[in-house]
C-alpha cells in the first residue's frame, strides 16, 4: 500500500466481488455509488459517464441536458488500474486551470476469486492552492463546509424552496 | 485582486512559487540553495518565500546566519482531512454497489 505523502491521501477498501466486477463498478458504473450530493452541476444529475480510455472524460449529465466534465482519464489498465485528473476545486466547482488540478490513482488487487482490495491515492492536493484555506476561513466551518452546504441545498430542494 | 495577492489566495498559482514549493517538498532548504537551479534572483526567491509563508504553506527557522525553509504540513491538512472523509464515504458506497452487482451476477 502506498504511504500518504504530505500532499496526498490514501484510502483502501476490501470488497466481496471479483476483480473485473470491482473495476467495472468503479468505472462504468460510477453513477451507482458516487455520493449523490457531490456534484459540480447545480441541477439534478441523471447520469454519470466514464469514458473507458486514456484521454476520455468522466462527466455528469444534468436533468436539463447540461454536462460537467470533471475528470480526464490519464491511465486506463482494466481491470487493475485507473488514474484520472481531479478537475474540481475544493468548493466543488469546476477547476479550469490545469495547473491547479490534483490526481486520483486507483489500483485493484485480487485477493481471492471473489474478493478485491481497492487502494486509492488522491495526490498533489497542494495544486489546489491556498483557496481552500481562504474559503474555510470565510465560512468558518472546520467540518467540511462544502458537505454541509450541499446537504442544505438538497434539503431546500426537497422542501421546494429553490 | 491586489488584496487577494496579499492574502496569498493565489500563492501556488504562480509557476515560480510552485517550483519553490515543490523543491521544499523534497527537503528543507536555504534561500541560496533554492535560487540555484531557478531562473530568478535570490531576492526574488525571498519575496516568493514570504508569500508562501504568509499563505501558511511554508515555515522557516534560523540556522546560524541564514534561515531554513520547509513545507508547513498544516498548510493543506484541512484539505487532506476533507478528501479523506469524502473518499471514505464514497468507497463504502462503492463497496455496496460492487457487492450488489456480484450478487446479481450469480
Amino acid at each position: 500500500m502506498p504511504s500518504a505523502s504530505a500532499t496526498g491521501i490514501v484510502e483502501s477498501v476490501v470488497v466481496e466481488a471479483p476483480l473485473e466486477t470491482a473495476f467495472t463498478t468503479f468505472t462504468r458504473d460510477i453513477g451507482k455509488w458516487w455520493p449523490r450530493d457531490r456534484h459540480v452541476l447545480r441541477v439534478e444529475v441523471v447520469a454519470m459517464i466514464f469514458e473507458p480510455r486514456v484521454g476520455g472524460s468522466v462527466y455528469d449529465v444534468g436533468a436539463d441536458g447540461s454536462e460537467s466534465h470533471w475528470a480526464t482519464v490519464l491511465v486506463y489498465e482494466p481491470p487493475v488500474r485507473v488514474v484520472f485528473s481531479w478537475d474540481i476545486d475544493p468548493g466543488w466547482q469546476l477547476e479550469r486551470d490545469r495547473e491547479k488540478r490534483s490526481e486520483v490513482d486507483v489500483r485493484f488487487f485480487s485477493e481471492a476469486p471473489t474478493r478485491t482490495r481497492v487502494e486509492l491515492e488522491h495526490r498533489h492536493l497542494d495544486r489546489h492552492g491556498t483557496e481552500w484555506q481562504s474559503m474555510r476561513a470565510a465560512v468558518g466551518s472546520p467540518e467540511g463546509w462544502a458537505y454541509n452546504l450541499a446537504a442544505f441545498e438538497e434539503e431546500l430542494r426537497r422542501m421546494g424552496v429553490s | 485582486m491586489v488584496a487577494y495577492q496579499a492574502d496569498g489566495l493565489t500563492a501556488l498559482a504562480d509557476p515560480t512559487r510552485r517550483a519553490i514549493f515543490e523543491r521544499l517538498l523534497d527537503q528543507p532548504r536555504a534561500v541560496r540553495e533554492l535560487a540555484e537551479g531557478l531562473p530568478v534572483s535570490r531576492p526574488a526567491v525571498s519575496q516568493h518565500l514570504k508569500v508562501l509563508k504568509d499563505a501558511g504553506l511554508v515555515i522557516d527557522r534560523p540556522d546560524g546566519n541564514r534561515r531554513i525553509y520547509s513545507v508547513d504540513p498544516e498548510g493543506i491538512a484541512e484539505l487532506r482531512a476533507y478528501m479523506e472523509r469524502f473518499w471514505r464515504g464514497a468507497l463504502l458506497n462503492f463497496k455496496d454497489a460492487a457487492e450488489k452487482s456480484t450478487r446479481e451476477q450469480r
